[in-house]
């Protein structure tokens, strides 16, 4: 499920971001904590996330402050397996006292199930919305009621490219939607390849060319459609999704704009997806792929991969409509305990983000971080294109209830197997929106 | 090992036998008062009280409690009936996951177990069996998510990656994509449980092979029958009980396929069987009404194979 994807990413991201930055990662600006002159509160809790490794070693480095100042004790589970362990834990009656969501699809569920604890007693949301922007608050809203708060955020849809590469055959970062298109038919016509596409990723294969339609839909339909459809109120064979599905299927489907062709799309592992960047000559010039990208150029290429030098990125150009698709990982509250309220109260501060920030691998959805928290130029672009986009929309696959995400999985796969396949592929999806979302 | 280990150590050690014996004096105390006749006829059912109630915890309670749940929504709130039975048999993709296991059974069964005799018989006649039979029993200690992640570089649709593409190069042929087409998937996927299994199967079979008396062999060699005569007419029918205990094994392993197809396709591509169906119904769909009537249904496509078994092994106790 969705909730792995890009964690590896990450982990790569973040490792590489704390080893080059020890002196920023060791010296964060210890915040007091939020409970600042009261009793410390003793005590314990119990935290299950899916972050191991650097990952965890951020997180737990973002909450070190709050553990100085209250004197909790902490008991951090990580496991990549999130989805199965919290699901158990919560149906057999123990849940942790607060835990990361898998993803938006699942937390509705826990929320309706009356798992999770309101955190609209527990967090001051209007204080919130000073910082972030409503859209961060609505995410992690079930039925009106605040359940899950941001720890970081993701990025998705951005196009990267390699500098030097487009600087030989003469290429310029498009502007608006044409300038894109037109870019991408020229490098066609040059007889070059244009996309670096790879959609393998185990029992999650498929998940890359979900984001590549969610970014269509956006881009084509607007927002408004991008709501109903992952709402499950728009039908997957109306006309907006297969425009959709034929835009991402015009490139990736076809032998003669993406390398390899489509077996190879479909059996590339999605971390080397933009390995023919780097190739000489260019095996393609363009890849489509979230924030954590980078970390997989720098871990394939440590030589030859420099952010700004030999690969960056420019934002997706929007089509009829612009905007800005992104992921994040959430995090909810399974007992209402005294400590577990402070450490959500303390997890939404600019304090408490910007450590994670400093650290590298992470954007944070807090307005008050500032840019100069950012351990580098890349991810301080990438969180500009956040902070100044306006229409930002969460990973719709993310949204829909899990098993339309999986067949969402599924479907790409099929279609990029098949593209004369199409009505079969979006007559099975609405098969499967009629059943998931009826629960 | 650490102190908490230490002590459970000492504990199963020391502990285990001690209750044991403890658990039969406290039975004979139990018996005395009963009438004498009677101790001799309930001291049996004492004693297997305790597997009783093991079993019943982990075993029954457990199987009738999935039975009830299959009958309930997906929370488990709501007594549905069948209807879970009728949304599964209604599905497209339950049809194609049956379609897979019954692939799986029949060619995963016999094909382990013909190569399987084929090997036993074979490197029954040579001096260099024990290193040929290591070599072949190898992958048995392999676990199925790792030879899962093995045979996915093995059949990687880049030759320089993938070994079987490069072998089809070298031949001339055009790189394929194993694992996107139904039915070519399921059996690559087939290949690889096979690859794991032969072994198991050749080491019982040449256990059993040991076991057919070389006289009997060497009459019926006088008697001027050929090898083949040989192998079909006296090899195989001696064999034939030692062939239904890995053939029935196999089978059940192959009902219960679940880390190779998981690890290698994720039930993608139409390569769905009745153990990924039922991880994707209970953890990625969270539903545990679904989820409980495929595990019935995998239970219920069982049984008659260890019924099978359990006569087999009554019927061979029976003629010794």
């Amino acid at each position: 499920m969705p909730r792995n994807r890009f964690l590896a990413g990450i982990a790569v991201l973040s490792l590489l971001a704390a080893a080059c930055q020890p002196s920023a990662s060791q010296s964060p600006a210890a915040p007091g904590g939020p409970s600042e002159g009261a009793e410390p509160l003793g005590g314990s809790i119990s935290i299950l996330a899916t972050w191991t490794d650097a990952e965890q070693e951020s997180f737990l480095a973002m909450i070190q402050p709050w553990v100085d100042a209250n004197g909790v004790e902490v008991e951090y589970e990580g496991n990549r397996d999130l989805s199965t362990i919290l699901t158990t834990r919560v149906e057999g009656g123990d849940p942790p006292d607060v835990a990361g969501l898998p993803n938006p699809g699942a937390m509705a569920e826990f929320a309706r199930n009356g798992d999770l604890i309101d955190l609209g007693d527990v967090i001051d949301v209007d204080a919130m919305l000073a910082d972030y922007n409503e859209g961060y608050i609505a995410d992690g809203t079930v039925d009106g009621t605040l359940v899950g708060i941001f720890i970081k955020i993701a990025v998705k849809g951005l196009i990267w490219y390699n500098p030097q590469a487009f600087a030989d055959a003469g290429y310029e970062v498009p502007t608006d939607w044409d300038g894109f298109t037109d870019l991408v038919e020229q490098i066609r016509s040059d007889g070059a390849t244009p996309w670096g596409v790879g959609l393998e990723s185990g029992a999650d294969s498929g998940w890359p060319g979900t984001d590549w339609i969610e970014d269509f839909v956006l881009r084509q339909s607007g927002p408004d459609i991008y709501d109903q459809w992952w709402q499950g109120e728009l039908a997957w064979s109306s006309p907006e999704i297969r425009a959709a599905f034929e835009a991402f299927g015009a490139w990736a489907a076809d032998a003669d704009y993406v390398a390899g062709g489509p077996n190879n799309v479909l059996s590339v592992f999605f971390g080397n997806g933009g390995d023919c960047l780097f190739a000489d000559p260019a095996g393609c010039y363009l890849h489509h792929q979230a924030s954590f990208m980078s970390g997989f150029f720098e871990t394939n290429f440590p030589d030859v991969a420099v952010a700004g030098d030999t690969y960056d990125f420019f934002g997706m150009p929007g089509e009829s409509y612009t905007g800005v698709t992104q992921s994040g990982d959430l995090f909810g509250m399974f007992r209402d305990t005294p400590q577990a309220r402070s450490l959500m109260q303390y997890l939404v501060t600019a304090d408490a983000q910007q450590i994670w920030v400093e650290r590298g691998g992470a954007i944070s959805g807090n307005g008050a971080v500032a840019l100069d928290a950012y351990p580098d130029d890349t991810s301080r672009r990438i969180a500009d294109i956040l902070t100044s986009a306006e229409v930002v929309r969460f990973d719709a696959g993310d949204k829909m209830p899990a098993q339309m995400g999986r067949a969402f999985f599924g479907a790409i796969l099929d279609y990029i197997q098949n593209p004369a396949n199409l009505d079969q592929v979006l007559s099975d999806l609405d098969a499967v929106q009629a059943e998931a979302y009826g629960n | 090992m650490d102190l908490g280990t230490g002590v459970l150590a000492v504990v199963v050690v020391v502990g285990v036998p001690a209750i044991t014996v403890l658990y039969a004096l406290a039975t004979e105390w139990v018996l005395r008062f009963l009438p004498e006749r009677g101790r001799p006829r309930l001291r049996p059912w004492l004693w297997l009280l305790p597997a009783f109630a093991f079993l019943g915890i982990f075993l029954v309670y457990p199987t009738v409690y999935t039975v009830v749940l299959s009958l309930m929504d997906r929370r488990s709130e709501e007594f549905v009936g069948y209807e879970n039975y009728v949304d599964l048999f209604g599905q497209q993709l339950f049809w194609q996951t049956i379609a897979n296991s019954v692939m799986w059974l029949v060619f995963y069964t016999t094909i382990t177990v013909a190569f399987g005799l084929i090997v036993a018989v074979l490197t029954d006649r040579v001096r260099y069996e024990t290193g040929v039979k290591a070599l072949i029993f190898i992958p048995m200690a392999i676990s199925f998510v790792a030879a899962g992640v093995i045979w996915n570089f093995m059949y990687d649709f880049n030759p320089e990656v993938g070994t079987v593409n490069a072998a089809v190069g070298a031949l001339g042929g055009e790189p394929q994509a194993w694992l996107f087409e139904w039915p070519r998937n399921t059996f690559m996927l087939i290949i690889v449980g096979i690859w794991m299994w032969v072994g198991f199967a050749m080491v019982i079979l040449s256990a059993g092979l040991k076991g057919i008396s070389t006289e009997l062999l060497e009459a019926a060699r006088m008697d001027g029958a050929n090898e083949f005569q040989v192998f079909f007419r006296i090899i195989v029918p001696l064999l034939a009980p030692t062939i239904a205990v890995v053939g029935t094994t196999i089978v059940i392993v192959a009902l219960k396929t679940f880390d190779i197809v998981w690890v290698m396709t994720g039930g993608q591509f139409d390569t769905d069987v009745i153990g990924t169906l039922f991880y994707e119904e209970r953890f990625t769909n969270r539903d545990a009404g679904a989820a409980s009537a495929v595990a019935v249904i995998l239970l219920l496509t069982i049984i008659p194979v260890m019924l099978f078994n359990i006569r087999r092994f009554r019927a061979q106790e029976e003629t010794r």
